[in-house]
């Protein structure tokens, strides 16, 4: 019996706590630096490409949302020729940007994309490309490759010896 | 004829107030429990949220009105009408200050009891008529609810009819201006109150509707206007129950002269109404077992002492 006086009490006496609604559009909420939302692209250091095409995002992705096609330029190095994601299926896992191998895929916190047509939601590479290194800057997936695409000569990379010539290297 | 046509404007002037006060409610009430909740409720569409009542009603009057075709038609259309009937109807005897009534019946306690045990059938009709299992459910706690706290809702009363004398609203407030009744009648009153949530079914006894339980109870097959009438009436019994506790025990439109009596009136009215909305937001609902076992184990023997020792303490005193 005290107890539910009690509690009535208590109720009313929030109505001079503070509130805990943030109006949204007027004011916004902190989105931590690794909040989930809108995928993006990214570029390495010398601002090209950093998406090698590997496919490993659109095999990680749960609702197949990520499409994109593999090709390469002159001089061997792998960029995709479309690269596509249907954000009206994509649920902002982040597996594609835990999949990805060379930091080109991530997710920004931006989440305000809402669009009437729904169309509009799937954006294409040049919607997705960003032109600077999202979260990971200086990281430039070539200089540790081993091939050699233009980035560097074979051997040069950062963390890499020069290459060994098998049929001399005699006991 | 003059005098006939004042009574029609009186009346029809109390029926606008009532039903614009029983669909601002829904404003105030969302408003109030956000308040309680730490949130802020409606407060974009118009000035603090006033238009919500508005994009609401416009809202319910453009949802498709659909009978199921299964339910049995005429009762499930009929059903919705009667609790509206019925409370606006009680509403009838109410005395919102000297002259401002519809009809000063001389058995004014009686015919709102009568006409909220009508009220019942609503409930139990709807619930019948949707012919769905969670809404039959519904409808027959409904039905032992209510005929479980009508029961002890008339006892509790009998304790301020025996100090006014009277049946009549209107005596029962003029006996008040020495002392209102709660204090005197303070377990009556409190028996009253509990009884009138049953009533009403809020919450915490929303057992007939029971989201969690029951999806919607009794109305959980009728939307749009008909949805909109079970909402309306139920807001309207919570302003019925709110009047009356003003008029029985709270002195009615007496007041410290300063004010006009109505507003005297409105201002305990609206003070019972928060408190409903209040006790909405802070009380988990019962089990339906301790729903029924409080009733009749506790508030009617309760109540018949009230009545007894009233009753003794009256002819003691007058003889």
């Amino acid at each position: 019996m005290f107890s539910i006086i009690r509690s009535i009490w208590l109720t009313f006496l929030h109505m001079f706590h503070k509130r805990v609604t943030i109006e949204y559009p007027e004011k916004k909420a902190y989105l931590a630096p690794r909040w989930r939302g809108r995928i993006i692209l990214s570029r390495d250091p010398d601002g090209m490409e950093r998406c090698v095409g590997c496919y490993l995002c659109a095999a990680a992705c749960p609702v197949d949302c990520i499409s994109l096609q593999a090709t390469e330029d002159d001089e061997g190095r792998r960029y995709p020729e479309f690269f596509r994601i249907n954000f009206s299926r994509c649920i902002f896992c982040g597996y594609c940007e835990d999949a990805c191998p060379t930091y080109a895929i991530q997710l920004i916190p931006d989440f305000e994309m809402a669009e009437y047509d729904r169309q509009n939601l799937v954006y294409e590479k040049e919607d997705l490309l960003i032109m600077g290194q999202g979260k990971y800057h200086g990281y430039n997936y070539y200089k540790h490759a081993g091939v050699a695409v233009g980035v560097k000569e074979k051997g040069e990379g950062e963390q890499e010896d020069q290459p060994v010539d098998v049929r001399r290297l005699m006991p | 004829m003059n005098e006939t046509f004042k009574l029609t404007l009186i009346a029809l002037a109390i029926l606008l107030v009532l039903v614009s006060i029983a669909a601002g409610l829904i404003w105030v009430e969302r408003r109030m429990l956000a308040a309680w909740q730490d949130r802020y409720g409606p407060n974009r569409v118009g000035p603090f949220g006033l238009l919500q009542v508005l994009a609401d009603m416009i809202k319910l009057f453009f949802k498709e009105d659909w009978i199921p075709p299964f339910a049995n038609k005429i009762v499930f259309v009929l059903a919705p009408t009667i609790v509206m009937v019925t409370i606006l109807l009680s509403f009838t005897i109410i005395p919102f200050a000297p002259g401002i009534l519809v009809a000063d019946l001389n058995i004014g306690v009686l015919f709102f009891l009568a006409m909220s045990s009508l009220g019942a059938y609503s409930v139990v009709l709807g619930g019948w008529a949707s012919n769905n299992k969670y809404s039959l459910l519904g409808g027959v706690r409904g039905s032992a609810q209510m005929i479980s706290y009508e029961v002890f809702m008339g006892l509790s009363l009998m304790g301020v009819v025996i100090m006014a004398g009277s049946f009549n609203m209107t005596d029962i407030v003029l006996a008040q201006e020495k002392i209102w009744f709660f204090i005197p009648q303070f377990l009556g009153f409190i028996i009253f109150f509990i009884a009138g949530l049953a009533e009403t079914h809020r919450l915490p006894f929303d057992l007939p509707e029971a989201e969690n339980e029951l999806i919607a109870g009794y109305h959980t097959e009728y939307s749009g206007m008909k949805f909109g009438m079970f909402f309306v009436g139920e807001y309207l019994g919570i302003t019925l129950i709110s009047a009356l506790i003003t008029t029985l025990f709270f002195g009615g439109w007496l007041g410290f002269g300063f004010l006009p009596p109505v507003v005297w009136f409105l201002i305990k009215m609206f003070a019972f109404i928060l408190f409903f909305i209040l006790l909405r937001a802070s009380l988990p609902r019962p089990r339906y077992d301790q729903l029924m076992t409080v009733g009749w184990k506790i508030l009617l023997p309760l109540s018949l002492l009230n009545l007894l020792v009233t009753g003794a303490f009256v002819l003691y005193f007058n003889s």
